[in-house]
């Protein structure tokens, strides 16, 4: 291009530009308050946050110590006190989830997925009814859980059991729509080109279609995980509710805790030496959600395929 | 069409074995189904419908009973109205900053980190709402009576409220945002070639054309707040009162649920079928709502995809 050309080029830009930017002063001022005002609410929710955070800390910082791994609870010694129990007992919770929500998850989402025929009113039933699953507060499912499981037809009584499966009810719907939605990311052109192969349609989804979506799956299950892990009130309603001392076992009736429980019940007592273990519970339990859900993410991003 | 040689009983065996998780969702929603309505039948039979719908007194504990839960659906309706007057403008503020306003770095930058406030356990902002929303923002800023309202209580519902507003947020600011990007780049490229500016264009242009979307994340969020328990149970006490004064103690149905239905209660008595009367109140009322949701959310996807 000629500098001439160039000039001119640059003239009409400038000429066009100013008779864009020619706006009432009014206008000008509005605009300006408007995007403070967005950009206000953004800085609420993120104060929000940060607030939430560093009073945590502050408050619980004090009472930080390996002590809160090793010693089990106490009424009197707040000194002594520590969480224990309640680790031991989420630990294994989060694992019955686990067990009970990855095959029945993904294999929900396979049949939708690949064998489903969206034509039929009870797929296009058992889709609505995930979706209205997945909104049912928490609260209801434990009411599920202490009529149906603990008691009712399953009559497993206040076991540790019976919280894992209440909690695994909770999410199975989440881990339903998440892993639906990294199986409807493969495109059809590898199914076909599977089957065009002589491979079954199991074989397709077996080999092709499960390892391609798998990073997508896991993501869901570990967003699911650290859901349950947080999770209180469906707990309060199935047993998690007895002061436990000693280490609490799947199966046993002697009763089980729960870190969420755990930290709710020192927090409830009027004694700051509770509260500041209460807090310091609360930084536990938010650096492991905030480790599980970092590596969610990350994985989300490292495996995350463009096809 | 081609026919397999033998037939494949191990693919259709595959097939029933997955139709059957699929299934398990079903039969979840018929076990709560089944579990609400037994005792709920029950409870009605001792305490007449009426009574129990329209009665505005709660007391259980007293002598004789009295079960009406217009008090305790007032005590929800009154933390989740005051929780969605803060958490709609904030929301909906974020997420139209984030879809038409930040540099997309800021957007993917802030977009997680209010993801991560949606992951914080409930329990940990009840606490927070109590020990520190409560002394540290309300009562500063309404010192004394407002409204019929001490400020000095131990318990509140506005506490409760903007703790839930807290968890809320990312919820709508998140779904919305989602919404407002998938409103197609012509629409505000024509726009801005008409000569609008960005604030009309985000205003009068892509707010609209998102709108049912952002309705429905506004309906999943008064849901997720008409059904969150341990910040209610933690910061808004547990004095059934039917008042909408956000200065109050109040409980909420979920407040009530999880406070009686501890391990210890007797089965078969009447507070026990309360919890479960209770229970079908509430989820009928996220059921409706979440149907409002579903409907609004396919309008907006069969206009866009």
């Amino acid at each position: 291009m000629t500098p001439r050309g160039r000039l001119a080029i640059a003239g009409a830009r400038a000429t066009t530009a100013a008779m864009l930017r020619d706006q009432p002063r009014g206008d000008v001022i509005r605009n300006a308050a408007f995007a403070a005002l967005l950009l206000l609410a953004v800085l609420i929710a993120l104060a929000g946050l940060l607030a939430l955070l560093i009073q945590a800390f502050v408050e619980g910082a004090p009472a930080l110590s390996t002590k809160l791994i090793t010693n089990a609870p106490s009424t009197l010694f707040p000194e002594k006190a520590g969480f224990r129990p309640a680790i031991i007992g989420s630990l294994e919770l989060i694992a019955g989830v686990i067990v009970f929500v990855v095959p029945i998850g993904i294999g929900a989402a396979i049949y939708l997925e690949e064998y489903a025929d969206k034509a039929r009113w009870w797929n296009r039933m058992i889709e609505v009814n995930i979706q209205n699953l997945a909104a049912v507060p928490s609260i209801i499912y434990g009411i599920l859980g202490l009529a149906f499981i603990v008691r009712g037809p399953l009559d497993l009584g206040f076991i540790l059991v019976a919280g894992s499966l209440t909690l695994a009810l909770l999410v199975l719907p989440m881990v339903i729509i998440v892993a639906r939605e990294a199986i409807r990311a493969v495109p059809d052109s590898i199914r076909q080109g599977s089957l065009a192969l002589g491979a079954t349609q199991w074989q397709t989804i077996r080999r092709q279609v499960l390892p391609a979506s798998i990073p997508g799956i896991a993501t869901g299950v570990i967003l699911a995980v650290s859901r349950a892990l947080g999770e209180t009130a469906p707990l309060l309603l199935v047993g998690a509710t007895v002061f436990v001392t000693f280490d609490p076992t799947p199966f046993s009736d002697a009763g089980y805790s729960a870190m969420p429980v755990q930290i709710f019940n020192y927090a409830v007592r009027p004694q700051d030496e509770f509260q500041a273990l209460a807090f310091a519970g609360i930084i536990i339990l938010l650096a492991v959600l905030l480790i599980m859900n970092s590596f969610a993410i990350w994985l989300r991003n490292r495996y995350e395929q463009r096809w | 069409m081609l026919q397999t040689s033998k037939p494949r009983y191990g693919e259709k065996a595959i097939q029933g074995l997955l139709a059957a998780c699929g299934i398990l969702s079903v039969l979840t929603t018929t076990a709560i189904v089944i579990s609400l309505l037994g005792p709920t039948l029950g409870f009605l039979e001792v305490v007449p419908i009426g009574d129990f719908l329209f009665g505005v007194e709660w007391a259980p504990q007293f002598e004789p009973p009295s079960f009406g839960v217009l008090a305790i659906v007032v005590g929800t309706l009154n933390v989740t109205f005051w929780a969605m007057l803060f958490a709609i403008p904030i929301g909906l503020g974020a997420a139209v900053y984030l879809s038409e306003y930040a540099s997309p770095r800021v957007r993917k930058t802030v977009k997680p980190v209010l993801e991560i406030l949606a992951g914080i356990p409930t329990v940990a902002i009840g606490i927070f709402a109590l020990t520190f929303i409560l002394p540290e923002i309300i009562q500063p800023l309404w010192p004394g009576e407002f409204l019929g309202g001490a400020s000095d209580k131990p318990f509140m519902a506005l506490a409760a409220s903007l703790g839930i507003a807290l968890m809320v947020v990312p919820i709508i600011a998140s779904i919305s945002e989602d919404a407002m990007s998938a409103v197609p780049r012509g629409l505000h490229e024509g726009a801005y070639a008409l000569g609008a500016t960005r604030a009309k264009v985000a205003v009068r242009v892509i707010f609209p054309a998102a709108l049912s979307g952002i309705v429905a994340s506004i309906v999943l969020a008064i849901s997720r707040a008409a059904g969150e328990t341990m910040i209610v149970v933690i910061a808004a006490g547990s004095t059934p009162n039917l008042t909408m004064n956000p200065l109050e103690s109040v409980q909420t149905m979920t407040a009530y649920i999880a406070t009686t239905a501890t391990g210890d209660i007797g089965t078969g008595t009447l507070d026990y079928k309360s919890v479960f009367a209770v229970g079908t109140v509430l989820f009928v009322l996220t059921l409706v709502m979440n149907a409002i949701s579903i409907r609004l959310a396919r309008r907006y996807r069969e206009v866009y995809e």
